[in-house]
């Protein structure tokens, strides 16, 4: 059923790039290991991953920089083979922006267009269009050592767009940037992207830069594809513990499948006991099998200190709950984190958003807590 | 109170200044010297006797010293040009492959930057007499190869360093980004990699036109009996006494150096700062 679903897919959209069992070895190094990955025209697409996990490799494969040891790199259902870079229907944006120093803005802008014979009066008008799309009409005539950090980047990305690529990759495209402007850059970009309606395919380490760009993401892990999916996707719903930990923050429990029923889950964890966490649905894996939970901090509650535990919707009196002592808050403005320590000494990491200026419950240091998390917050991992 | 020196100001102190006084007299006080002499009005005392250009005159119409000027000139001026190419290209292959044997080439390439001259000159006297005779009775400035060859060999060793110490600095990320928006390999070096490389070669070619314009053992072994540098015939004047005319032939190439190297060193900042 599954090759079914594949195939209609792929008769509705021709992918825009096809890596098809893709491996790639330096020496007795595999930095990638069998990926198979279609990704769609009009895409934003982030690969990403911590360092080393291939994501890099991957994206200097499609623009030509590396070749595959096995397996098929496919850019609008042309093999690229051993296609020289110079001949892919790509451009690139590196990660050190890698504009020319000793060539004006405009020369740089315009030297893809120079190397491919366009007669000098067309260069300078598509120059001129290319960096008022990033809004540097006015410092054509400026050296790049004259440049921000930010509008050096603005020139590298008009650099490459000139070209109209088929696809445009971005080798970490903000890591060089500070807070602030970083910020504003996601937004550009992404705005940019819906301007010239290009395929962009990022590589980052950043999770928070994916979230807030991409349409798509690939979690990457030791040169595999952990998983594929939307932003909400990722978080809301990772299949492993890897993307779960990965992505956001959370709290993992080891545990046992105690009860698994259509409408009903029961997981017994150990650091959690006495209490046990129930869900209103059934879970995976079998029953008396180990599995993990992991619960978002924002999805857990902070309740004053009581005899009884606090009562839970839709639950069971006394499951999704724990007992702890806050050991420390972290205040960030927008968001507390409170860290309570249970019993057994197991840390749980409780966020609240700060909605007023004065909080009325004013949690403090020391203070004995209830924690408790609605039955839909967990997720259930079996690896 | 004021004006007290910071901390590392150290060439505000009276100590540094001495020092720094006692190096500059050292280092030029001779060469003043042999100037100002160029210009007494005596033969051989070294007591001022009056201003005069005879001493140049003189010079110039030494026809013996003129050629071996303008054979040091040639000769400085190929060698500068051969070992900048030969140079450059040693530096890019051992700064971008991997190779069986580097590090042993590249021990070998810095061989005649330790070895003693007087070795280099011996070697290359039994090299040309024994195993590969140049013949005397070329052209010139055919006739100039030996020396040329020989000086070729201890010059561009020092490009090959100047310019490996310049590639070290280069972004790789750069020539990927030339061969990304559509040029070639060769495309990628004209336009991204000789201009990143370009102050390393004009100072390797100051550094090889300075090395080979005042080299004197090498040349002094490899030189045949029909050609004479300028070096080896201002040694050949000395061996009989020191003339006011060695002094004036001596000013001569201190000047044409200085204004050689300031033209060089203007010309790099001009196309620096015009772009």
């Amino acid at each position: 059923m599954d090759v079914m679903s594949e195939k209609s897919a792929k008769s509705l959209v021709k992918p825009i790039i096809s890596f098809r069992n893709v491996v790639k070895k330096f020496g007795s190094m595999v930095a990638v290991d069998n990926v198979s990955l279609d990704i769609e025209p009009g895409e934003f697409f982030a690969l990403l991953g911590p360092s080393g996990c291939g994501k890099t490799t991957l994206l200097r494969m499609l623009a030509g920089f590396e070749v595959p040891t096995d397996g098929q790199v496919l850019i609008d259902g042309q093999d690229m083979g051993a296609t020289s870079p110079n001949q892919r229907p790509v451009n690139m944006v590196f990660q050190s922006y890698a504009v020319f120093p000793h060539m004006t803005v405009a020369k740089n802008v315009g030297y893809g267009l120079k190397i491919d014979g366009v007669p000098a009066q067309d260069i300078e008008t598509r120059v001129q269009e290319a960096l008022e799309l990033v809004q540097l009409g006015h410092l054509a005539g400026r050296m790049p050592d004259q440049l921000s950090g930010g509008q050096r980047q603005r020139v590298a990305l008009a650099r490459a767009l000139i070209k109209k690529p088929k696809v445009l990759l971005l080798d970490e495209p903000l890591s060089a940037l500070d807070a602030k402007l970083r910020e504003a850059m996601r937004f550009e970009l992404s705005q940019l992207q819906q301007k010239v309606g290009i395929t962009f395919i990022m590589v980052t380490h950043d999770q928070d830069e994916a979230l807030a760009i991409a349409s798509r993401i690939a979690v990457m892990h030791k040169g595999g594809i952990s998983q594929l999916g939307t932003p909400s996707d990722l978080y809301e719903f990772p299949a492993s513990r890897f993307v779960a930990d990965f992505i956001g923050s959370v709290n993992m429990f080891e545990g046992t499948l105690l009860k698994d029923e259509p409408d009903e889950a029961l997981i017994g964890c150990p650091e959690l006991a006495p209490h046990a966490i129930h869900l209103p649905h059934s879970a995976p894996g079998n029953v008396n099998a180990p599995v993990w939970v992991a619960i978002r901090p924002e999805k857990m509650n902070l309740h004053k200190n009581s005899d009884e535990p606090p009562p839970v919707r839709d639950c069971p009196a006394a499951h999704n709950v724990c007992k702890g002592v806050i050991k420390e808050i972290s205040y960030l403005g927008d968001t507390s984190i409170f860290h309570v320590q249970l019993a057994n000494g197991r840390l749980v990491r409780v966020s609240r958003p700060n909605r007023s200026r004065y909080d009325q419950d004013n949690y403090g240091w020391g203070e004995t807590v209830w924690v408790s998390w609605s039955g839909s917050s967990p997720v259930v991992l079996l690896s | 109170m004021a004006d007290r020196p910071a901390p590392l100001e150290y060439n505000r102190t009276w100590p540094m200044r001495l020092w720094l006084g006692g190096v500059f007299f050292f280092l030029y006080a001779p060469l003043i010297a042999l100037m100002a002499f160029s210009f007494n009005d005596s033969k051989r005392t070294i007591v001022w006797r009056g201003f005069t250009f005879d001493h140049y005159k003189k010079l110039f119409n030494n026809n013996e010293l003129m050629l071996a000027f303008a054979n040091s000139l040639t000769i400085a001026f190929i060698t500068t040009l051969i070992s900048v190419v030969l140079g450059a290209l040693a530096a890019v292959m051992l700064w971008r492959f991997r190779f069986r044997f580097k590090g042993a080439i590249e021990g070998a390439l810095a061989l005649p930057i330790v070895v003693p001259e007087i070795c280099m000159g011996v070697a290359m006297l039994v090299f040309f007499a024994r195993v590969m005779p140049w013949p005397n009775d070329l052209i010139w400035p055919f006739s100039l190869g030996a020396i040329i060859i020989a000086h070729v060999s201890f010059c561009f060793p020092f490009v090959t360093m100047v310019v490996r110490a310049r590639l070290a600095s280069f972004n790789k990320e750069q020539e990927e980004a030339a061969r990304d928006l559509g040029a070639s390999d060769w495309e990628a070096f004209r336009d991204v990699l000789l201009p990143h490389m370009k102050p390393a070669l004009i100072a390797g070619a100051l550094l090889s036109f300075t090395l080979s314009l005042d080299d004197f053992v090498i040349t002094f072994f490899t030189s045949g009996p029909n050609t004479v540098t300028f070096p080896v015939k201002v040694y050949s004047m000395v061996r009989f006494s020191v003339t006011p005319e060695v002094n004036a032939a001596s000013t001569m190439l201190i000047v044409l150096t200085v204004v050689l190297m300031a033209l060089m060193m203007l010309g790099q900042r001009k196309s620096t700062t015009a772009k």
